[in-house]
């Protein structure tokens, strides 16, 4: 069930520094939205505040409003825990649990909340899972072995598998494919298309080739100077944002004349 | 004037080793070799020192309860020691490691950051604390202190075995001992597995956090499985340094050569503590019965710290693998 | 096909408000003072283990009531976790305001200048001089010993051994070498030196034991100082033609040398507090002995050990001042040693 984000004067903050300013956008369901700019322009960090993973480190601090399907999710009676539930994430770097094989790694997450699932059902969720992820042909006669045993761009897959088994509404993206050889890159990014019949889907990349083949909106982030936030210059249809941008700085940057 | 060039060499030929570097690269392996040497020297002056009361002794080493290895004829075994020896330690761990894991997890995941180095270097303060302290604090602070808890614990508890105290007299028993110990034990386990829990990777600890997990799942799907050969090497690290620890257990243990389960009764003795005050009066054959015990200690000991630390070693090779 | 039974998409959950966790406090505390009235369990400790059960107990369950079981596990969880940090603080805190207290009573300049030559166990007066003097020579003349093989050991492991199997083995060894207990060092020097060697119970002997229990920290502590000097360095020094060695002592040293005597520092603080050993060694002592070859020498933990032994209030009372000058004597040397870290920057830890 994707749901849509309503971003609204979301500024993120360490401590003093202000790290994203003043960003005001819409995510659609069902679509990609992709994130691009140069580094330090607040991409991730802005990613981060809408799950709520930004406040997992200390002295982080978030203003403005994020609304999901028209909830706040930084309302005080929201619990940071079912938010991150809702808005499932996948990093940079694959990061499957290295003590878990591959079929507890996909599990992970539904046990936290249904822990006396019946076996047969958790194996089917597993299954769809892996399904989903586009990895469960390659990996369906090896569940019981170490997730870290997969190639790096099957990692990848499977962090994808075990954040949609909680099924969420909303997949974040912090640049999936930016340790991954082209192959696996493709791979992912043929999953994200599929994904998106399902989710929400936004995906922060530094590559704009990416962002023009995977994503229907693109916004573009860019910073002033050193020391400075990041800010949105502008958000568009991908196509449109790739022919005739807007704004002076976003040409700049996609033609390649900086960043 | 001299010509530039002219402290080149005729020739880059010359010995392939300079007689400097052979000197102290020989300097350093030796002192290296020194250690190796000096653990293989105690093991083999303690068997040989421990040979002549051992030929004297006409009861049996390891079975026999009583210490009088002076006596003609010279009687001595281990058996009440060593039932000492292990009931105050793994009383001491009991105490020591669920808490050592809990100010190393505090350490490293819960407290702020900024504070955490001073945090854990106030804990290892603790360890810096000499023995001797520790034991002029048991004996005349907290074995007071302890009465009323024995006490409860018999009066309560005392239908299981351990806890039952016939006399109603609570000083000088084991479990004081044992208290003591799982204080002196508790920076070595948290400082150990501190250093294991900072090691977990930060990014499979985000990744349980985007799951949805709330802290304590993030421990458990996260660090825990990952550290658990760690906390083991931790713990039994832990066990090494409570076999060992001499002088606060001597002072508090009154020193009885007994093996008696209801350890809030006084009596009982450790190898280390019976070594320790037996030293003074000891005649010849003593000393040797003593060197012999020290033996078995030495040991234990031994084989306790090869197993903890040849798990953390593979560990870290493990790591550089990754 | 089945569907998820999981609760989606519903963000509120209800959270304890932050005056909760002071609130159950007080609650529990008052209960636990009002239950020391009608039951047995009394007493200021007794009192405080109570209300802190209560504690443990009405968070938690007020947790579930409110939150629901993931979030209730959670803050007992998060619960233990800090109490064992308090639980941790207690002893030590405890331990030191005891010494400092009862310690301080009788410490005084008498007690540092005078030995404890002619004092009965009955008798007040008397002092630590000659265990001062024991004290200082011994641990010295450990580092003396201890020092040289323990850097120089570190240095073949960091420099010349990397990767071959003795400097794993000995490597290995060390580690093993931190556990075995002080007391095994005391029976080794004794059987090594006193029985076969014919050797006296002296100073010296107990240097030995001590210098044993030095070594492995020594070797540690400068293998991560040498470890962290950059091999850049290194290879500076030999792209002009210097030797190895030459490198060693006059580039790699000098770099890491703030952070190797700071590990030095707090190897003496270890032993120096090290009772067991020196008792099989050096023997008792209440007179001043300036010669560390000959006869029997006193230092402070045997000091503090013999006090403990005589068990009179006078005895007492100096094995009490006894503890305070040890803690004092090895505080001394940690503070050097943080100082000399601080200010060479050397070590990190």
């Amino acid at each position: 069930m994707a749901k849509r984000i309503d971003i609204t004067n979301v500024s993120s903050y360490y401590g003093k520094f202000e790290a994203v300013s003043d960003v005001s956008l819409r995510i659609e369901p069902n679509a990609v939205t992709a994130f691009i700019g140069p580094s330090g322009c607040g991409k991730s960090t802005l990613l981060r505040t809408l799950n709520r993973m930004h406040e997992v480190v200390p002295g982080t601090s978030v203003t403005g409003e994020i609304l999901l399907d028209g909830e706040n999710i930084y309302d005080d009676t929201v619990d940071p825990v079912n938010v991150r539930r809702t808005i499932g994430m996948v990093f940079q770097r694959p990061n499957p649990f290295p003590t878990m094989s591959i079929y507890e790694n996909v599990a992970a997450g539904i046990r936290l909340d249904a822990r006396r699932m019946p076996k047969s059902e958790l194996d089917g969720l597993v299954e769809r899972s892996l399904q989903a992820a586009n990895l469960w042909n390659e990996v369906k006669d090896r569940l019981k072995k170490p997730g870290a045993s997969l190639s790096g761009g099957q990692q990848q897959r499977l962090c994808i598998a075990r954040a949609i088994a909680v099924e969420p509404a909303v997949l974040l993206m912090d640049e999936p494919c930016s340790s991954l050889d082209p192959i696996s890159t493709l791979a992912i990014e043929d999953l994200i298309d599929e994904l998106k019949n399902n989710y929400t889907i936004v995906i922060v990349t530094h590559n704009m080739q990416q962002a023009a083949r995977v994503s229907d909106t693109t916004a573009f982030f860019n910073l002033a100077g050193i020391g400075q936030p990041g800010r949105l210059i502008e958000s568009a249809p991908t196509a449109l944002i790739f022919s005739t941008p807007g704004q002076k700085a976003t040409e700049d940057y996609i033609s390649g004349r900086f960043g | 004037m001299t010509k530039l060039g002219a402290g080149v060499p005729d020739s880059i030929q010359g010995s392939v080793v300079r007689r400097g570097d052979l000197v102290f690269r020989r300097l350093a392996k030796g002192a290296g070799l020194a250690v190796l040497v000096v653990l293989a020297a105690i093991a083999g002056f303690l068997v040989w020192r421990s040979v002549p009361g051992l030929r004297a002794n006409t009861a049996n080493f390891l079975t026999s309860t009583a210490w009088f290895p002076d006596q003609s004829p010279s009687r001595f075994g281990i058996a009440a020691i060593a039932f000492g020896t292990v009931v105050t330690a793994a009383l001491a761990l009991l105490i020591a490691v669920p808490i050592g894991f809990g100010v190393a997890l505090f350490i490293a995941f819960y407290a702020p950051p900024k504070l955490a180095t001073a945090l854990g270097f106030i804990v290892d303060l603790l360890a810096a604390v000499p023995s001797i302290i520790f034991g002029l604090w048991g004996l005349q602070v907290l074995m007071p202190h302890l009465g009323g808890l024995q006490r409860w614990l018999n009066d309560h508890l005392g239908f299981i075995p351990i806890f039952h105290n016939s006399l109603g007299i609570y000083t000088k028993s084991l479990f004081v001992a044992a208290v003591v110990l799982g204080v002196m034990v508790l920076p070595t386990v948290s400082a150990i597995s501190r250093e294991i829990f900072l090691k977990v990777p930060h990014s499979n600890v985000e990744a349980a956090l985007a799951l949805g997990a709330t802290r304590w799942e993030t421990m458990r799907m996260a660090v825990l499985p990952f550290s658990r050969p760690g906390m083991i090497s931790a713990a039994m690290l832990g066990l090494g340094r409570a076999l060992g620890e001499t002088i606060a257990v001597a002072l508090i243990l009154s020193a009885l050569n007994v093996v008696n389960w209801h350890v809030t009764e006084p009596g009982g003795n450790t190898f280390a503590a019976n070594i320790a005050l037996g030293w003074n009066e000891a005649g010849p054959i003593g000393l040797s019965a003593l060197i012999a015990s020290g033996l078995v200690l030495f040991v234990l000991t031994l084989v306790v710290n090869v197993v903890a630390r040849s798990i953390i070693w593979r560990r870290a090779e493990f790591h550089e693998g990754l | 096909m089945t569907t998820l039974t999981l609760a989606t998409g519903h963000l509120q959950g209800r959270r304890l408000p932050r005056a909760a966790a002071p609130a159950t406090a007080l609650v529990a505390a008052a209960l636990a003072v009002l239950l020391g009235q009608i039951s047995p369990v009394s007493g200021v400790a007794g009192t405080t283990c109570v209300a802190v059960v209560l504690f443990f107990a009405g968070y938690t369950a007020l947790s579930f009531a409110v939150e629901g079981s993931r979030h209730a596990i959670d803050r007992l969880a998060s619960t233990l976790i800090y109490a064992s940090f308090l639980a941790a603080l207690v002893p030590l805190v405890w331990i030191l305001s005891t010494v400092l207290v009862r310690g301080g009573r009788v410490l005084s300049a008498g007690f540092l200048g005078h030995s404890m030559r002619g004092i009965g166990a009955d008798a007040t007066g008397g002092g630590v001089y000659h265990a001062l003097v024991g004290t200082i020579e011994q641990v010295l003349l450990a580092t003396v010993i201890a020092v040289p093989i323990g850097v120089l050991t570190a240095i073949y492991l960091v420099e010349y051994g990397r990767h071959s199997k003795l400097s794993k083995a000995i490597g290995f060894f060390v580690d093993v070498m931190t556990g075995v207990p002080s007391i095994i060092a005391g029976l080794f020097v004794y059987s090594a030196f006193i029985v076969s060697l014919g050797f006296q119970r002296t100073g010296l002997a107990g240097a030995l034991a001590l210098s044993i229990l030095m070594i492995p920290v020594v070797v540690r502590s400068t293998e991560e100082m040498l470890k962290i000097v950059p091999s850049e360095l290194r290879e500076a020094a030999y792209a002009l033609g210097v030797p190895k060695w030459r490198t060693i002592l006059r580039v790699v040293i000098p770099t890491a040398i703030g952070g190797i005597t700071t590990g030095v520092m707090l190897a003496i603080a270890r032993i120096s507090g090290e009772t067991a050993p020196l008792l099989l060694t050096t023997f008792l002592s209440q007179s001043i002995n300036f010669n560390p070859t000959s006869g029997p020498q006193a230092s402070i933990p045997t000091f503090v050990w013999d006090q403990i032994g005589s068990a009179t209030h006078p005895a007492l009372d100096r094995a009490w001042a006894g503890a305070l000058v040890l803690i004092l004597f090895v505080a001394v040397l940690y503070t050097t040693a943080r100082l000399i870290a601080w200010v060479t920057g050397g070590a990190r830890r």
